[in-house]
């Protein structure tokens, strides 16, 4: 995979969308033990609805592919993850040019600039931005390496990986979990969980 | 649209018979009188949940050109009223204040100096300090 088009976006959009269906329940046992066991439900619903607004209006690049699904996010989901989703993928797609790798790199990085702007959370406040800003430097950092798109995205899906785990012991400090203060040590954030899958299916695309 | 000469009020809830309720508290103090209130909550399944193009409808149809004050519930409202923001042209967009006044006593607050055709910026102040008569009353916590 050299660039990103329309295919790919699409393949990425509907392998996330697959993983988030598989990972429903457990996204929402995750969110049932420290926030307020939604989590799972709504993001499959925002994504199952993306898919059929994609196959509905089929659209007519990479940048408009992720507009649309942005857009049935911040609508469709109900909860915390439809804005945060949404807007990660709307300034995703205002900066994803041509869909070379290292526009691909900076798209990304603007979703995850959007996602920390909207939500205001900081690194190691347990949220999604945990996973998602160490992903966003991996990914930088290969391709800026120049490395493949395929090999970068890989370090990107393993440094999410490294970044949801890494926030497990700690005390959340934003959304509903943070209302449990100490209790909510111990338990994997439901959002950096989804994040990670976001990111691993783009590595799954590339062949990771 | 709205109601001209007044500054619209919008409603973000998680639940939408929690946000008619609010609005229906608030509406008592407005026997006779016309303000725009539109709500945007709950998902379209009649679940609990914000749509922030909901809220952007909303904040268009309570738009009389006076500006809007838009209230909210918690959370998720928070994050979907302010991405509704960034869904609005440059110039609605500059007519709208997020309150983070406390939800129900704010706006009581805000709809009945509204309805005295006061402007934007005094009812976003009204909705901030709708907890002061309660807290009056109650005393200082502790």
């Amino acid at each position: 995979m050299s660039a990103v088009g329309t295919e790919q976006a699409a393949a990425w959009v509907q392998a996330f969308a697959e993983r988030v269906a598989e990972q429903r329940d457990h996204l929402t046992e995750l969110d049932s033990a420290i926030g307020d066991a939604d989590h799972g439900t709504n993001l499959d619903r925002g994504m199952t609805a993306a898919l059929a607004g994609l196959q509905a209006t089929p659209p007519a690049d990479a940048a408009a592919l992720l507009k649309a699904v942005a857009m049935t996010m911040i609508s469709k989901v109900g909860g915390t993850s439809g804005p945060l989703y949404g807007t990660f993928f709307l300034r995703m797609s205002t900066a994803l040019g041509d869909g070379r790798p290292a526009e691909v790199a900076a798209a990304f990085r603007a979703g995850v600039d959007g996602v920390v702007a909207r939500g205001k959370a900081e690194p190691g406040d347990k949220t999604m931005v945990d996973a998602l800003l160490p992903a966003a430097e991996a990914l930088t950092d290969a391709v800026g390496a120049g490395e493949p798109l395929d090999a970068a995205l890989r370090s990107a899906a393993e440094a999410a990986a490294r970044g949801r785990d890494a926030v497990t012991a700690s005390v959340a400090r934003k959304g509903r979990a943070s209302y449990l203060g100490e209790r909510s040590a111990g338990h994997v954030d439901p959002g950096a969980a989804s994040a990670v899958l976001l990111v691993e299916s783009a590595a799954a695309l590339a062949g990771g | 649209m709205g109601v001209e000469g007044t500054v619209g009020i919008v409603v973000v809830s998680h639940s939408r018979p929690l946000a008619e309720a609010a609005v229906a508290l608030a509406r008592q103090m407005l026997p006779g009188r016309e303000l725009a209130v539109e709500v945007a909550a709950g998902t379209d399944d009649g679940g609990l949940g914000t749509d922030a193009v909901a809220v952007s409808e909303a904040i268009t149809a309570a738009d009389s050109g006076a500006g809007v004050v838009v209230l909210m519930d918690l959370g998720s409202a928070v994050l979907s009223a302010d991405t509704a923001l960034e869904l609005l042209d440059d110039d609605l967009r500059a007519r709208v204040v997020l309150s983070p006044a406390p939800f129900v006593e704010g706006l009581v607050g805000a709809v009945v100096v509204a309805a005295g055709g006061a402007d934007r910026d005094r009812v976003a102040a009204e909705a901030l300090r709708g907890l002061a008569p309660k807290q009056a009353h109650l005393g200082a916590p502790g």
